[in-house]
């Protein structure tokens, strides 16, 4: 599988990292849960292969003796007892009940033979053989017995046997499939918070920068604001300092070359007048 | 478990037999068989003129009935129809193979009882190396 398959398609966010925290520890609950129910399956899984082994052997020697005993049976009561007892089928009273058993959740049925009403078959061989016929159906009834319990065993082992690979699949495909993928998308999600959280100490950090530039400079400035302020109220208090004196020299210079400029113009303003008044005055 | 079939608890239910006269003869003397209002017979005495059609028609019809619970089947019998029983898979009604009188019981031919013994020796090989 490729990576991307690996986690489920979610929006990296703290809300979605909560939601896969609470999924994987529901899945390892689950996978725990799943785990001991096929722990428990499997026991007693092993402990009908048992009985079903034993109750197959017991099962050959039990209908060998009642065919036995059929046998004897009929060399007693001659050949047609079995024509008697096949005309005289009705209704059975030899039924077997059938209910459930829970094992971790798996219904197992188990049956149960039982018999009801009156056995009819009382009068077969009346005439001769009655007490062999009697031995044949007593043997007939604990075959039954054997091949009741062996069937109900048999059954559980079928279903035991789904349950337990339909268990199994679920174990495996939590643990090897739903947990990791959720392991990959959580790890996912904090790689990219992380990212986040980096690019956001990183601007943090960048505006902290600028911002203590700019304190620097407010100081500097403030501090020759105060230096000046400090120097003016010192000139103002002496009269004039040397260095306020040199200042005012300074800006004196600078008045002084505007000064002279400004009168240059006005002095050629002041020409040009003149020279007209003269042109009118020659005319 | 939406697809397990679910196992019905009836107060009772029949057994059914598919096997030879004298087998079946034993089994309706103690008194598992039943005829209802149409003649219809929960047991079916296969012997040599009895068909594989007749065999498979009744197996059919005894795993199809919603009243038997356990269909016992001679080995020898379902030999005959190995496929239908080897694919048939519900839980209930069971089917269960007998020995007959004149066919020795062969476990290998069991279609549950293989299973069991391989499970059962892999499993007892794995205990003994444990």
């Amino acid at each position: 599988m490729s990576g991307q398959s690996q986690r489920l398609n979610v929006v990296p966010t703290v809300t979605m990292l909560g939601v896969m925290k609470a999924r994987l520890v529901g899945a390892t609950r689950g996978h725990a849960l799943l785990k001991k129910k096929s722990d428990a399956l499997t026991v007693q899984f092993r402990q009908i292969l048992k009985k079903i082994v034993s109750a197959k052997e017991s099962m050959g020697d039990i209908m060998k003796t009642s065919s036995f005993a059929l046998t004897e049976a009929k060399y007693v009561a001659g050949e047609n007892i079995k024509h008697i007892v096949l005309e005289n089928v009705q209704t059975a009273n030899l039924k077997v009940r059938s209910r459930q058993e829970n094992v971790a959740g798996v219904k197992l049925p188990k049956f149960d033979y039982f018999t009801e009403g009156e056995t009819r078959n009382d009068l077969t061989g009346l005439a001769r053989g009655g007490q062999q016929v009697q031995h044949c159906r007593a043997a007939y009834v604990k075959a039954i017995e054997v091949l009741v319990e062996l069937a109900s065993l048999q059954t559980s082992f079928l279903t035991l046997d789904e349950a337990i690979k339909t268990t199994n699949r679920r174990v495996n495909a939590l643990e090897n499939v739903v947990k990791p993928r959720l392991e990959n998308t959580i790890s996912y999600i904090k790689g990219e918070l992380d990212e986040l959280e980096r690019e956001d100490f990183f601007r943090l950090k960048k505006i902290q920068g600028y911002k203590k530039k700019e304190i620097e400079r407010q100081v500097a400035a403030a501090k020759r604001f105060a230096e000046e302020n400090f120097a003016e109220n010192i000139s103002l208090q002496r009269g004039i300092s040397v260095h306020s004196a040199r200042n005012l020299l300074t800006t004196s210079v600078e008045k002084d070359e505007d000064i002279i400029f400004s009168h240059l113009v006005f002095f050629v303003c002041l020409f040009f007048f003149f020279l007209g008044v003269a042109l009118v005055s020659l005319d | 478990m939406a697809n397990r079939p679910q196992i019905p608890t009836k107060s009772s239910a029949l057994i059914a037999v598919i096997a030879d006269e004298d087998t079946v003869t034993g089994f309706l003397l103690a008194g598992v068989g039943n005829v209802d209002l149409r003649r219809k017979t929960n047991y079916l005495i296969v012997d040599s003129k009895t068909t594989v059609k007749a065999i498979e028609d009744a197996f059919k019809e005894f795993t199809a009935r919603e009243d038997i619970a356990i269909v016992l089947i001679s080995q020898y019998v379902a030999n005959m129809i190995r496929f239908l029983v080897d694919s048939y898979n519900k839980p209930i009604p069971a089917i269960l193979e007998i020995p007959s009188k004149d066919h020795p019981y062969d476990p290998a031919h069991d279609s549950v009882l293989s299973r069991v013994k391989y499970l059962f020796s892999a499993e007892s090989v794995a205990s003994d190396r444990r």
